[in-house]
């Protein structure tokens, strides 16, 4: 009798080993090229502010946690990424309490009081960027001197008419966020991130060639001429690379469907492309992903494939 | 005189508009950017409160029902021409800051709210006093939310600088914009509610309203009274 005895369960039989931590975990290896370029490109300080990023995250979350008597999820690494995505998103000359307030906004108000991991509406580590700049505008575009030169950024420069070093904007060598400067360590991040599946190509690619489509479509309709290099440079310059890549493709706050996740991207590319060539300041990435973010919902809901159902089965 | 002071604790605690009703948000989120535009506000949406409370008790009985929206509205919107103007002479600088939104008052959903649940089923001596309840309790939120939302986004207090607040801190302007007033909003009703403030949400029996007033047996609860009395009413028509 015992021979014959079956486990019997629910489906899903076969499970991936892939768990939050270790998803958060990829993510947070995936970000360490841009973030040790960033370090070597604007000193020990910007390691500073790295540090203070991620322990203002952890540290929001196990607070809020206690304070409300809820199960600790610290574990899980996701306060670890907001953190450090955070960090992507800062100049290293910010002051030190500037992180903080970030990070406790990050954590506090954008995911823990709706509802921790999963329940947040829009990525927490961009809503708090957007919350620092329109805040401490002028401490969030102060950006560091780079080799002794002190320049705008490629982006503003060419808001302003100008041109930009081509490939200087690809290794990263030029002002900026930390971990955004560098064209070539994040795509490495990318690479890692595809080689594990962790992300899909489909949004960042669609952020990036729709982008530079509207880019184009703009500038033109304004008159001016739209040449390869100028694409090239929007394209590298700026946060859009580093938030096509890390930013748009959170899992909470993009759409899960494979048509949504294109439909998502070319939203975001059309968002940059409008506030880059008609806004009045030279960015507008961060912007455009946490606008599409509250888009998510009902794009899912539009793409969602219905299962056949007879129409038998309706009746009875 | 029980009643007068009833009404004025109602106003001001119990049915709050601001934390309690979350009546007429949309002064609230736009014009409380620094403590005297709240005080300014708060103030003359009292004015009109009280005088239009007042007329419509003493009409109450000639207002005919299928009516009475568009009679209450001529009313207010009488009521809030005087203040405009009035405002217009003599505070002109208060006038160009508070713009659009005196005349807006007209729609101020606390007005209504008062005019039809209270004002035209109440003699005029109480709905004198719920207006005046309700206009100084909309003035303290209005004020409590202006006075943050200045001190953080401005590094002020009613205009003046704080020596030693004002030098040593950075404004954080998201404050003195609209977002501010959605934060500083939140985290005074949650406050509110998390030290159990008396009022018609907060019971001591950790009766909380869920807004159901069909399925509801608090007795003690003047909406869910109103409700009932309306139900029987529409019922004996039948």
């Amino acid at each position: 009798m015992s021979d014959n005895l079956y486990t019997v369960s629910m489906a899903p039989h076969i499970r991936s080993n892939a768990s939050t931590a270790s998803i958060m975990l990829d993510v947070a290896i995936a970000l360490i090229p841009s973030l040790v370029f960033g370090i070597y490109n604007f000193g020990l300080r910007a390691l500073a502010i790295i540090l203070i990023c991620v322990v203002s995250c952890i540290a929001s979350e196990y607070l809020y946690e206690k304070l409300m008597k809820k199960p600790v999820t610290v574990g899980d690494c996701s306060a670890l990424v907001t953190g450090l995505i955070l960090a992507v998103n800062l100049p290293s000359t910010v002051p030190f309490w500037l992180p903080v307030i970030g990070g406790a906004f990050a954590i506090i108000v954008v995911k823990m009081l709706f509802g921790g991991l999963g329940q947040n509406f829009m990525n927490p580590a961009l809503a708090a960027r957007c919350f620092l700049l329109i805040s401490f505008a002028s401490l969030m575009t102060n950006f560091p001197v780079v080799d002794g030169v002190s320049s705008a950024t490629p982006l503003t420069s060419l808001k302003s008419g100008g041109s930009a070093d081509l490939l200087k904007m690809f290794l990263g060598t030029h002002s900026g966020c930390i971990g955004e400067t560098s064209a070539a360590a994040i795509l490495i991040g990318a690479g890692y991130l595809l080689f594990r599946k962790v992300i899909s190509i489909k949004i960042p690619l669609s952020v990036v060639l729709s982008s530079a489509a509207f880019i184009a479509l703009f500038s033109a309709l304004n008159g001016s001429t739209v040449t390869v290099p100028h694409l090239l440079a929007q394209i590298c310059g700026g946060g859009l690379l580093s938030g096509a890549v890390f930013m748009a493709t959170d899992y909470v706050s993009s759409p899960a469907t494979a048509p949504g996740k294109i439909i998502f991207g070319i939203l975001i590319g059309f968002l940059t492309a409008l506030f880059r060539i008609y806004g009045g300041s030279a960015e507008g990435v961060s912007y455009a992903i946490i606008l599409a973010n509250l888009t998510t919902p009902l794009i899912e809901k539009l793409t969602l494939k219905k299962i056949p159902v007879k129409k038998e089965a309706l009746e009875s | 005189m029980k009643n007068i002071t009833e009404r004025l604790y109602n106003g001001l605690f119990k049915e709050n508009p601001t934390f309690v009703l979350m009546l007429g948000m949309c002064p609230t989120l736009a014009v409380t950017s620094s403590a005297l535009n709240g005080i300014g506000m708060g103030l003359s949406t009292t004015a009109v409160l009280i005088m239009s409370n007042l007329m419509i008790s003493l009409l109450r009985n000639f207002i005919p029902q299928k009516v009475r929206m568009p009679a209450y509205i001529v009313i207010v919107a009488s009521f809030v021409t005087v203040v405009q103007l009035l405002m217009q002479a003599y505070v002109r600088s208060l006038y160009d800051t508070l713009g659009i939104y005196i005349p807006l008052i007209v729609v101020n959903c606390i007005i209504l709210g008062r005019a039809e649940s209270y004002a035209s089923k109440n003699p005029p001596l109480s709905s004198l006093f719920d207006g005046l309840g309700m206009g100084l309790g909309f003035t303290i939120g209005l004020t409590l939310i202006g006075i943050f939302r200045e001190l953080l986004g401005s590094g002020t207090f009613l205009g003046m600088n704080i020596p030693v607040f004002t030098d040593n801190f950075t404004t954080v302007s998201i404050m003195v914009l609209a977002p501010g007033a959605f934060f500083v909003l939140a985290c005074l009703t949650a406050l509110q509610s998390k030290f159990k403030a008396p009022s018609a949400t907060n019971r001591k029996n950790g009766f909380a309203c869920s807004g159901n007033c069909h399925s509801c047996k608090d007795s003690g609860c003047s909406i869910q009274k109103s409700f009932q009395s309306d139900l029987t009413e529409k019922e004996a028509a039948k």
